[in-house]
């Protein structure tokens, strides 16, 4: 096994990609340099990217069937004997194998990548069932575990290296839905490390996944209320980036997370401790309102839901109102 | 079962010993394992004697005989791996590494104990010897079915065991991973089920009904084999012919008596779950396991 006569795909994280696809023409690209690559899948490859890495690289693929409790304990036997195993699936049916990442992936410190694609209401018609709320809360509480949501394609091409070349069990989200490239061919992804991607001065708008896009264009609809909104992309959700959390809420002094997830548990939540802990200012949490999906689009569930930008820039008014009610 | 001459695996006893010999080396160890189980369990206050009973002379042929595992050693290609997926049963896995050096055996009397590795459940990270943590039931099975595939791609030579609980087979995620073996065709990976018929609660038949046991592994595409799993020689001619078995995992179903050895213990399931022995029983256990007074005191009190 593990041959390398395997040429590397050319596009990788091109703008329309799905984070998804980005991430499977990624894992099918690198392959090569990490020879003890193997990834798990449980008869959803079509659907979350390592489609790709299966034509390049057939006998790197271990199929555990529609198994998830299974491939994911064994995930943790694989990283024992020296592998290096990625765990992909759809978010929501990963989630039912929380209880083995915790014991037999993270307490026992192995080495084990765990790639979630659909999560969110960026799943669309599948519906409520399908479409993962809570996995950022549930695997952020895990102890040891990274927890990781990129923002475009590109970055989702570069966080996948970053997390392989990284030492410890990481859970990832990428994304259902064609994804607008928001960074450039010098973007840095680095593990733990949030980013300025826009400046402003009156309130810092963080985001992840999705919610990035929309942040931005939150960040537009707020110069007409004469709003200057910085905005930071924050994938890495745990450890999340405290110094710049603090530098932006001494900065700004007003705060809005946005997600696309629960209210509960997620960035936003991470935000807040973090923000608490440093220096506190006002905070208002855009995401899922503490309630499951239901089936429409995308967009139209994003709207429904209230986290696209219009509500974004809303709460972000709100947050500079708390300010100056404050100051 | 009438057995031919036992064959050592590991090289831990002279392949040319007298089965004789090899029998009395492999129930020494196992009388070791019972009685430190009762000892520790009684310093802890708390723990579970009666599954730690029952598989006392699985673990010591396994360990005996048959992995090729060393305390000092850590060639990871030739290491054998051995996963005890019941891990509530941890009194005796303790006992055994502590009895071939793995771990001092003193240290490992100090169960369950604040600052001690030798915590309530096994984890790899107190203890690497252990190879990984168990106690969430069926977990363990998993692990060693991912060790098993992981040998395979970087052709190991080595071969993964596995001991699972009967009332364990009871989750689902044992027959993914059952199902997963023989779709892979790993025939380096052996379960043994220690068969108590007990578990938590009451009796298997009573809580939920696993029979026909060796049928449903023989349906799931196992090589079966069912033995007393107290019959020394049995146990190690079976585990030497599930070593030769291609292109299937083997499964033993190994019939025990839960808390055997102490006549008070056997066959009740009041002795599975996590139980408080007072001074009076653990010495009563300890003197059916042939300990006499010195050694009762040293176990006890040291």
């Amino acid at each position: 096994m593990f041959d390398n006569n395997v040429s590397a795909p050319a596009l990788i994280g091109t703008s329309g990609d799905s984070l998804r696809e980005a991430f499977g023409k990624a894992l099918a690209a690198i392959a090569d340099e990490f020879p003890k690559l193997v990834v798990l899948d449980a008869d959803v490859a079509g659907g979350t990217g390592v489609h790709h890495f299966r034509k390049a690289h057939p006998e790197r693929l271990i199929q555990f069937g529609i198994a998830e409790q299974n491939m994911m304990a064994a995930a943790g036997g694989l990283a024992a004997v020296g592998m290096l195993p990625v765990v992909t699936g759809f978010a929501v049916f990963l989630s039912r194998a929380f209880e083995q990442a915790r014991l037999s992936i993270s307490y026992c410190k192995r080495n084990a990548k765990i790639v979630a694609s659909h999560p969110g209401l960026d799943v669309g018609p599948d519906g409520g069932s399908a479409q993962a709320l809570e996995d950022i809360a549930a695997f952020r509480a895990i102890p040891g575990m990274t927890v990781i949501s990129p923002a475009d394609p590109y970055e989702t091409a570069l966080a996948t290296r970053a997390i392989l070349e990284f030492e410890g069990p990481v859970y990832m989200r990428t994304g259902r839905s064609a994804a607008r490239r928001l960074f450039g061919d010098d973007h840095v992804f680095e593990i733990g490390k949030g980013e300025i991607i826009r400046h402003g001065h009156d309130v810092t708008l963080v985001a992840c996944g999705v919610e990035v896009a929309r942040a931005l264009d939150a960040a537009d609809l707020l110069i007409d209320a004469g709003i200057s909104a910085r905005v930071v992309n924050m994938a890495t959700i745990k450890p999340i980036d405290i110094e710049l959390l603090a530098r932006c809420a001494r900065e700004t002094g007003a705060i809005v997370t946005a997600e696309d997830h629960n209210i509960h548990g997620g960035l936003g939540s991470a935000v807040a401790e973090a923000v608490a802990k440093v220096h506190p200012c006002p905070i208002e949490f855009v995401g899922v309102n503490d309630t499951f999906g239901t089936s429409g689009e995308p967009d139209e569930l994003a709207d429904h839901f209230a986290i696209t930008a219009p509500f974004i820039a809303k709460s972000a008014e709100r947050a500079v109102a708390r300010k100056r009610g404050l100051q | 079962m009438t057995s031919a001459k036992i064959t050592v695996r590991n090289g831990a006893i002279p392949a040319d010993a007298p089965d004789t010999d090899i029998e009395v080396q492999i129930a020494d160890a196992a009388r070791f394992v019972r009685r430190h189980t009762i000892a520790s369990i009684f310093r802890a206050g708390s723990g579970h004697p009666g599954g730690a009973l029952s598989c006392a002379d699985i673990l010591a042929c396994l360990f005996g005989a048959e992995l090729n595992v060393w305390p000092s050693g850590t060639d990871e290609r030739l290491r054998d791996r051995f996963v005890l997926s019941k891990g509530h049963a941890c009194p005796a896995l303790y006992a055994i590494g502590a009895y071939h050096g793995f771990c001092d055996k003193t240290a490992a009397l100090a169960l369950r104990k604040l600052g001690s590795p030798f915590q309530g459940h096994p984890h790899v990270r107190d203890l690497p010897w252990v190879e990984t943590s168990t106690g969430s039931l069926g977990q363990g099975f998993s692990v060693a079915l991912g060790m098993a595939m992981g040998m395979k791609l970087q052709k190991m030579p080595s071969r993964t065991y596995v001991v699972l609980g009967d009332g364990e087979l009871q989750e689902g995620e044992v027959w993914e991973a059952a199902m997963c073996a023989a779709h892979h065709k790993l025939d380096n990976l052996c379960a043994i089920v220690d068969y108590n018929k007990l578990q938590s609660d009451a009796s298997n038949d009573v809580i939920m009904r696993i029979e026909p046991l060796a049928d449903k592994w023989r349906a799931f595409g196992w090589t079966v084999f069912e033995i007393d799993g107290h019959n020394i020689p049995e146990i190690l001619s079976t585990l030497h012919l599930a070593a030769s078995t291609h292109n299937h995992p083997s499964v033993l179903i190994a019939h025990t008596v839960k808390g055997k050895g102490v006549p008070y213990m056997e066959n009740g399931p009041a002795w599975h779950g996590s139980v408080k022995l007072t001074r009076q029983q653990a010495e009563e256990a300890l003197a059916a396991l042939g300990a006499d007074r010195q050694e009762i005191m040293e176990l006890l009190d040291v």
